[in-house]
């Protein structure tokens, strides 16, 4: 079960700076960690995330394991036109998530 | 001539109510919010940056999938449930936290799940910002006279009770952290120490791990005594639920 939240305005002006704020569940296990058998737990990282805006990619990031479990990734863009933002978080062990908000400039 | 009088009797108001202003002392406790950095205090305040908030998410799918056939609109229905809790179970003839409660009226789920603590934290939710009210039934008053021998009496190789650090020594510093007056405003809550969502109890075998004790099961009658003093410690206090904590 994935869980992530995107928080960022419906509506924008043409020419305004948009604020996104994503918060994703995730263990983000450093792969350095004993678990309490003493064994190391396998690492378990999101390694890149990223931002298309109308299949323009506008952000991304790598992550590595010194980020904290839930990552909170906070960026902006410029609204250009009406579309959708796609946000995918992809990682170890196949995973993927993807979340789509759609923005209207007017 | 009547203003100097006027004066003259305000001022003898004044002496006379003096003696008695002490008695209204002013509420000194403080939730462990007031004791957190400012950027932890900004991460609790935006939902958008809570990540408690991706437990409640799960549990409002929970709620409204299994609880909102019978119990409809939580805001409605849920509304002060959680500053109410622990409360008396007629049927089992004892206190039950709110935790228990859902877990006792719904299919098992197993403690400190992230099943349980969705619910519970959404639950919780709906009585955010109002005062901790413990229910004023005379069948709890033997729990929480227990609640308060525990939170009074020493445990483990340290040898502490829960007041010699949270009512004697709060405010002051244990290693790199300030010692909070310890609360339930909050709970469920995201710790950040934990990089997860933690419930009242695992924050309470915590306490008692620190002490070198043995800590007592989830769901002891022992940790739900507790609770009932802590709540009625803490009545009053607004709900912060689903808190924050370094």
């Amino acid at each position: 079960m994935t869980r992530a939240l995107v928080t960022m305005p419906a509506t924008a002006k043409r020419g305004d700076v948009v604020e996104i704020r994503t918060l994703i569940a995730h263990p983000m296990e450093t792969g350095y960690r004993p678990g309490e058998d003493g064994a190391v737990l396998p690492r378990n990282l999101i390694r890149r995330f990223t931002c298309h805006y109308d299949d323009v990619l506008v952000f991304s990031a790598e992550l590595f394991p010194a980020v904290a479990a839930n990552p909170f990734i906070a960026f902006s863009t410029v609204a250009t036109a009406s579309g959708t933002l796609r946000f995918s978080w992809t990682g170890d062990n196949g995973f993927t998530q993807t979340e789509t908000v759609s923005l209207t400039v007017t | 001539m009547t203003r100097h009088l006027k004066r003259a009797a305000l001022a003898l108001l004044l002496v006379l109510l003096a003696p008695t202003m002490p008695a209204v002392a002013a509420d000194t406790r403080r939730s462990g919010f007031d004791d957190m950095s400012s950027q932890i205090q900004a991460m609790q305040r935006d939902d958008a940056a809570n990540p408690a908030m991706l437990w409640l998410q799960d549990g409002a799918a929970t709620w409204q999938r299994d609880c909102a056939s019978c119990h409809r609109d939580a805001a409605v229905s849920m509304r002060g449930v959680a500053a109410r809790y622990p409360a008396f179970d007629d049927k089992l003839q004892r206190p039950v936290t709110l935790a228990q409660r859902i877990t006792l009226h719904t299919k098992p789920l197993a403690v400190e799940s992230e099943a349980l603590l969705g619910i519970e934290s959404f639950v919780a939710f709906q009585s955010r910002g109002m005062p901790i009210a413990p229910p004023a039934d005379a069948r709890l008053q033997p729990f929480r006279e227990r609640g308060e021998q525990l939170f009074r009496r020493r445990m483990g190789q340290l040898d502490f009770s829960c007041a010699q650090c949270h009512d004697d020594h709060a405010g002051q510093r244990l290693g790199g952290s300030t010692i909070p007056q310890a609360h339930p405003t909050g709970y469920p809550q995201y710790r950040l120490e934990w990089q997860a969502m933690a419930s009242l109890q695992r924050r309470l075998r915590s306490c008692m791990n620190g002490v070198r004790a043995e800590p007592f099961a989830y769901g002891a009658p022992e940790f739900v005594e507790l609770e009932l003093y802590l709540a009625q410690r803490a009545a009053g206090m607004r709900l912060e639920a689903p808190a924050v904590r370094p």
